[in-house]
């Protein structure tokens, strides 16, 4: 009996085979709830990128890449507890793609030493790499958006804002705040006037905000929306006939599904990008022959070149780029998460590799340091085209204020530092 | 006329005309309450799922495309045709009742007597397999809603008030719409309950349902009727709100605008619900342009409507036009 036992363990055994190391990627996504249209596609771009890594290049330095999806309705404590049910399955690096999990992983991934990375949105002084030790918003944050946007403005008027005004449109929350004080410091800097226009949440009704704006008549509009707040502005600011080129959003409020529901008068709205739009890119070639057709896409494949898609590829692309570079300091294919960290601050994203990858021109190159966890704050503008039903990339990227960011960032991580007692580090 | 005042009228009206789309909400609620006490939380969800299944029909979508393609190993989205707006509507409506006659039959009928808060626990269950059922049906992907509705600033207001006054009002053609068929819709309820036999059923079952019972009215099929009534009100409600922000999932969250309406108006009086509608539609702009925004940063509206609800409960528990309840021991 014993024998017969033993026999059947060992062959249980064999069967079994050698276990084979992951990289393990959590794709903390949202498929449900109100902000659904805008979680598929980033999840879809974010998961297809680590399917076209396996398939056509075997993986990440020869081992594969395994994404954990865990659905999180884009509810900040199911995105807590998502964290909680994925990080001891080896996961390296985190994406909430919320700012609400961003504050609240921050400080269990930092205690936990998993790196966190929020492109473009969480907290925008974990740029500071001195007092974030685990946190990265690389290639830009909201504060660069702001600047960016302020800059586009300035080119728009040989350099002379003064006497002009802005008016900012934003969800009324912590996210939507973000750019006040960075518009404030603008505002100061360059001699414009700054209208502050909250939207409760969800944001189905503006009337109010609207007709304070065709009364006020500022001279252009910044915007800080998202879901159903960014259709709803568009379609009202289209109502009462504001001039869609002098309305800019962040790169939240400019997706296709943000101008679709409104027609052809959503022509010619713009929105600032952190990356480029559309799909005419060598890497889509390989994505459509080793993902689409492959039938191994993450959604229906449906999203491939959209706003959002694109943005959770380029994600993904940037995971991956740390994670081999992790994998050459350390000398090991197989990282654990603390040398996944390794690699993210060491990462560096030039046009040489973008050509490599087959994304030339796809991101801004930068640098990131020990100092710096958030690039060096490149953006683009983007118009939308709606009689051909896309977006076009109206500028180069260009670099946001340095100086006014780079105080806002010291002073906002300065006080978190001493909040928390962090001393600092890179010296 | 001072320019304050006149952008005071402008949101005056303004806050009108948005009563009106948050009274259409709240018609709903109201119908069915009325005619079985039941507090029905799945009411914003009907409306999502009457605007999802219109679109979807409008654009010849094929209904639980993604599950048919998983099973089956097809590649099917579209049948390749697109529906007219009217036959369009016509056949959510079939859609619609027989959502009513379903929610009948393996719901309510199995919970009558119970007490409200079962029925109402019961509604809360609906309203999530509803918006999981429209998710799969028709996809989670923004819509855009166009079934001939105008929309942006009525041009004939502006100049006619631009020559008048100086300053140009901006009404949206859109409201002015919804606040034509909301007269309409509401004409034609209250006509159905005086004036024909299903309508007195249902006042008669709105009543007294043990009563009503007595006398030989099928309250399954009051029931099937009144969520009928409910589920086209849904669908208008859905269409004018649609319109405004395209089909999301986001569109279940207009019922959070018509609770306020409802505490005022009271949940059992139609006119109630257009009254309610009206008084806080403009309360909540007004206060937003008075005070709200020059004084309080502003963003008033949603906690303001609440406050002023509240304010009406105070003295009015039972609504502006709601039935007093007295409970005799």
């Amino acid at each position: 009996m014993k024998l017969k036992f033993a026999a059947v363990a060992l062959g249980a055994l064999l069967a079994a085979g050698p276990v084979l190391a992951e990289l393990v990627f959590p794709d903390l996504s949202y498929r449900t709830g109100p902000y659904a249209a805008n979680g598929i596609p980033f999840s879809d771009g974010y998961q297809d990128y680590f399917t076209l890594v396996n398939e056509r290049d075997g993986g990440i330095g020869g081992v594969k890449a395994r994404v954990l999806e865990c659905e999180t309705g884009y509810n900040t404590e199911k995105g807590v507890e998502c964290y909680e049910a994925t990080k001891g399955e080896g996961a390296l690096i985190y994406q909430p793609l919320s700012t609400g999990i961003t504050y609240q992983v921050i400080p269990k991934a930092s205690a936990d030493g998993i790196p966190v990375h929020s492109m473009g949105y969480g907290r925008t002084s974990a740029k500071n790499g001195r007092v974030f030790e685990w946190v990265f918003n690389y290639p830009a944050n909201y504060w660069d958006g702001a600047s960016i946007a302020v800059n586009h403005l300035l080119d728009q008027n040989a350099g002379d804002l003064s006497g002009k005004t802005i008016a900012l449109v934003y969800h009324n929350s912590a996210y939507g705040k973000e750019p006040i004080r960075t518009l404030e410091e603008l505002a100061k800097k360059h001699g414009f006037t700054l209208s502050l226009l909250p939207v409760d949440h969800p944001g189905q009704e503006q009337k109010s905000q609207w007709l304070q704006i065709r009364q006020q008549r500022p001279d252009y509009v910044l915007m800080w929306g998202w879901g159903v707040m960014n259709q709803v502005a568009i379609q009202e600011a289209a109502n009462i006939r504001f001039p869609m080129e002098n309305f800019i959003g962040i790169w939240w409020s400019g997706s296709e599904n943000d101008v679709r529901p409104v027609g052809a008068r959503a022509n010619g709205y713009k929105a600032l990008n952190m990356h480029a739009v559309g799909a005419d890119f060598p890497v889509f070639a390989d994505m459509q022959k080793y993902v689409m057709d492959a039938g191994k896409a993450a959604g229906a494949g449906d999203q491939m070149g959209t706003v959002l898609y694109n943005r959770g590829m380029y994600a993904a692309m940037l995971a991956v780029e740390a994670a081999k570079t992790a994998q050459q300091i350390h000398g090991t294919p197989d990282i654990t998460a603390a040398m996944m960290r390794d690699g993210m601050e060491t990462l560096v994203i030039d046009a040489a590799k973008m050509g490599s990858l087959g994304l030339a021109g796809f991101g801004p190159e930068f640098a990131v340091s020990c100092e710096n966890h958030g690039g060096n704050g490149f953006g683009t503008v983007t118009q939308w085209d709606a009689a051909a039903g896309i977006w076009t990339q109206i500028t180069d990227y260009v670099q946001s204020d340095q100086q006014v960011i780079g105080m806002l960032v010291a002073e906002d991580s300065a006080a978190y530092a001493a909040e928390n007692g962090i001393t600092g580090r890179c010296d | 006329m001072p320019d304050q005042v006149l952008f005071a009228i402008e949101v005056t009206l303004n806050g009108l005309m948005a009563g009106v789309l948050y009274a259409l909400v709240a018609l709903g609620f109201v119908l069915i309450f009325k005619a079985s006490g039941i507090f029905n939380y799945a009411q914003g969800v009907m409306a999502l799922f009457a605007a999802l299944t219109l679109v979807g029909i409008m654009d010849g979508q094929v209904p639980f495309a993604h599950l048919i393609n998983v099973v089956f190993g097809t590649n099917v989205h579209h049948f390749g045709w697109t529906v007219p707006a009217l036959l369009a509507i016509a056949l959510t409506m079939v859609v619609m009742v027989g959502f009513a006659w379903a929610v009948n039959r393996l719901v309510l009928r199995h919970l009558v007597n119970q007490v409200p808060i079962i029925l109402f626990m019961a509604t809360i269950g609906l309203a999530y397999f509803l918006e999981g059922l429209g998710d799969m049906m028709w996809g989670a992907d923004i819509k855009k809603l166009d079934v001939g509705l105008p929309q942006g600033i009525n041009g004939w207001i502006d100049s006619t008030t631009f020559d008048a006054f100086g300053y140009g009002f901006f009404i949206d053609n859109l409201d002015i719409v919804a606040t034509l068929i909301a007269a309409i819709l509401v004409t034609g309820l209250v006509l159905f309950s005086q004036y024909t036999k299903q309508g007195r059923a249902l006042r008669a079952v709105a009543d007294d349902h043990q009563a009503a019972l007595s006398v030989g009215i099928s309250l399954s099929f009051i029931w099937v009727l009144v969520w009928s009534i409910a589920g086209f009100v849904a669908l208008v409600a859905g269409i004018m709100w649609g319109a405004k922000s395209g089909v999301q999932f986001s569109l279940s969250l207009i019922a959070l605008k018509a609770l306020p309406v409802l505490m005022l108006g009271g949940f059992t009086s139609i006119p109630g619900a257009i009254v309610g509608g009206l008084i806080i539609g403009m309360g909540e702009k007004l206060f937003e342009f008075l005070v709200g925004a020059p004084y309080l940063g502003g963003a008033t509206e949603i906690w303001f409507a609440y406050v002023l609800a509240l304010v009406f409960l105070v003295f009015r528990p039972q609504g502006l036009f709601g039935e007093k309840i007295i409970e005799r021991v």
